[in-house]
C-alpha cells in the first residue's frame, strides 16, 4: 500500500487538494445561503417565507447526484460552460444549504422568545436584535448538528467523482483502474477523508465546549 | 397633554376579546399601579403601551405618537418607553454591563466612555456594581431583575412599564427589587405603569390604582381612596383576597 501511494502520491494529493477546496467553498457558501434562508423562514413576511420553504424542500428532497448532474449537464447546454468541479461544488453548496437552513432555523426558534422581545422593548430594531442577541445564541445551540452537516458535506463532496471533478474519490478510482490494486487504492482514499473529517469533528466538539 | 392616553381601545385574540373599550389617561410623572386577577388582560394592556401588542380599534397615544397608526415608528417610541418583564429577558449571551450598554450604543449612539460611566452608575444604584462582568445565568432572580431595571433606565425613558416584575421571584428577593422601583417612583420625573400584586408597593408610591378585570377597567381611583374602600364589589373581593394572603 505504501508503494502504491509512493507511486501515485501526486494523483492523490491533487484529489486531496480538490476535495478540500470544494469542501471549504461549499461550507462557506452553504452556511451563508443556509442562514439567509433560515432567517427568511422565520420572518413575518409570508411571501419570503414561502420562497424559502420552496427552496429548502426542493434541494433537501432531491438526491445530491441529481442536483450536481443538473449543473454539469443541463446548465452548460443552455446557460454557461462549467467544469465538473464547479458544477459539483455548486450542487453540493445548494444541497447542503437546505439542511443548514433547517438546522439554523431550528436554532433560532429554540432561542427563548423573551430574548427578541426584551431586545425590541429595549429599543433595538428587529435586525439589531437578530444580529446581536438571537443569532449568536442560535448558532451556539446548533454547533453539534452543524458539525454533522459539515462532516456530511466533506464526505458528499465525493459526488465530484461522477462529474470528473478530480477530487479524492475520482483520483482514487483512477489509481484503482490503472494499477488494479483496488483494495489499497480505496483504503488510501478513506485515510485521506479521515485526515479532513477527524480534525473537523474534534474542532466542532472543542467549539461546543468552549462556548458553553 | 397626557403621556399615555387610551381612547376606546379594543383588542382581540381571534374571537377572544382581550381588551374592551379601554379609556384611560396617565399624566407625565404619574405612578399608576394596575391590579386584577390573572388572565384579566393586565399584561396585554401594558404591552400595548410599547407596541408589543397591536390594538384593533380605538386610539392609543403614547408620548404624542398614535399607536393605532400602522405606520407608527415603534423603534422611535421605544427609545422613550422602557419595559421590565416578569421573566427579566436579559441578553443571555452578554455580560451584565453589556446588557446595559448595548441599546444606548446601538440605538442612541451614545459615546462609549459616557455609556460605560452611566452603566456603572446605574449598576451601583441597583446595588450590583460588583456583577458588571457576570453573565445573567450567574445571577439570582432578584439580581437579574435589578439588572433589567438598570438596562431600561440606561435609555433614559420617559415612561417605564413593569409587567409583574416580582412575580417570578423568591420571596426574599422581592424587597430588593421593590426598593429600586420605589426609589425610581419617588424621583418623580418618570411615568410608571406597574402591573403587580404588591399592595405594599402600591400603597406607598402609587398615585392611582386601576382595577382591571375581564379586559375592562373596573375601577380607576386615586390610590388613597382605593385602599380606603374600593367602590366596586369585584375590586373589594379581590383586595380582601390578596390582603389576607399576606
Amino acid at each position: 500500500m505504501i508503494t502504491l501511494f509512493m507511486n501515485n502520491w501526486q494523483t492523490y494529493l491533487t484529489g486531496f487538494w480538490n476535495t478540500i477546496l470544494c469542501s471549504v467553498l461549499a461550507l462557506i457558501f452553504s452556511l451563508v445561503i443556509g442562514s439567509a434562508f433560515a432567517i427568511m423562514e422565520i420572518l413575518p413576511n409570508k411571501v419570503l417565507r414561502i420562497i424559502a420553504h420552496i427552496y429548502i424542500e426542493i434541494f433537501r428532497n432531491i438526491p445530491l447526484l441529481v442536483i450536481a448532474m443538473f449543473f454539469y449537464i443541463v446548465i452548460p447546454q443552455y446557460v454557461m460552460k462549467m467544469d465538473g468541479f464547479t458544477a459539483g461544488t455548486i450542487g453540493l453548496t445548494l444541497y447542503t444549504s437546505s439542511f443548514i437552513a433547517e438546522t439554523v432555523r431550528a436554532g433560532i426558534q429554540a432561542v427563548d422568545s423573551g430574548q427578541m422581545e426584551g431586545a425590541r422593548a429595549n429599543g433595538l430594531t428587529y435586525w439589531q436584535a437578530m444580529r446581536y442577541i438571537v443569532l449568536p445564541q442560535a448558532y451556539k445551540l446548533v454547533i453539534p448538528p452543524l458539525g454533522n452537516q459539515f462532516i456530511n458535506l466533506v464526505k458528499n463532496s465525493s459526488v465530484l467523482a461522477f462529474l470528473a471533478g478530480f477530487d479524492l474519490m475520482y483520483q482514487g478510482q483512477s489509481v484503482a483502474s490503472t494499477t488494479f490494486q483496488t483494495f489499497s487504492a480505496y483504503i488510501i482514499v478513506g485515510i485521506f477523508y479521515l485526515i479532513i473529517t477527524l480534525p473537523l469533528s474534534y474542532y466542532m466538539r472543542y467549539l461546543e465546549k468552549k462556548m458553553v | 397633554m397626557a403621556m399615555i392616553e387610551f381612547k376606546n381601545v379594543d383588542k382581540y385574540y381571534g374571537k377572544y376579546h382581550a381588551l374592551t373599550d379601554i379609556n384611560l389617561q396617565v399624566q407625565q410623572g404619574e405612578v399608576v399601579v394596575v391590579i386584577g386577577p390573572s388572565g384579566s388582560g393586565k399584561s396585554t394592556l401594558i404591552r400595548t403601551i410599547n407596541g408589543l401588542e397591536e390594538i384593533e380599534s380605538g386610539q392609543l397615544i403614547v408620548n404624542g405618537m398614535d399607536l393605532a397608526d400602522k405606520k407608527a415608528d415603534l423603534n422611535e417610541l421605544r427609545k422613550n418607553v422602557g419595559m421590565v418583564f416578569q421573566h427579566f429577558n436579559l441578553y443571555a449571551n452578554k455580560t451584565v454591563i453589556e446588557n446595559i450598554m448595548l441599546a444606548p450604543r446601538l440605538v442612541l449612539k451614545r459615546d462609549e466612555a459616557e455609556n460605560k460611566k452611566i452603566a456603572l452608575r446605574l449598576l451601583d444604584t441597583v446595588g450590583l456594581a460588583e456583577k458588571a462582568d457576570a453573565y445573567p445565568k450567574q445571577l439570582s432572580g432578584g439580581q437579574k431583575q435589578r439588572v433589567a431595571i438598570a438596562r431600561s433606565l440606561a435609555m433614559k425613558p420617559k415612561v417605564l412599564l413593569f409587567d409583574e416584575p416580582t412575580s417570578a421571584l423568591d420571596p426574599e428577593m422581592i424587597d430588593d427589587v421593590l426598593n429600586v422601583m420605589k426609589s425610581i417612583a419617588k424621583q418623580g420625573d418618570m411615568t410608571l405603569v406597574v402591573v403587580t400584586h404588591e399592595m405594599g408597593f402600591a400603597r406607598e408610591v402609587a398615585d392611582r390604582v386601576i382595577f382591571f378585570d375581564q379586559g375592562q377597567v373596573v375601577e380607576d381611583d386615586p390610590a388613597e381612596e382605593f385602599f380606603k374602600q374600593p367602590k366596586e364589589e369585584r375590586a373589594r373581593q379581590f383586595l380582601s383576597k390578596i390582603i389576607t394572603h399576606k
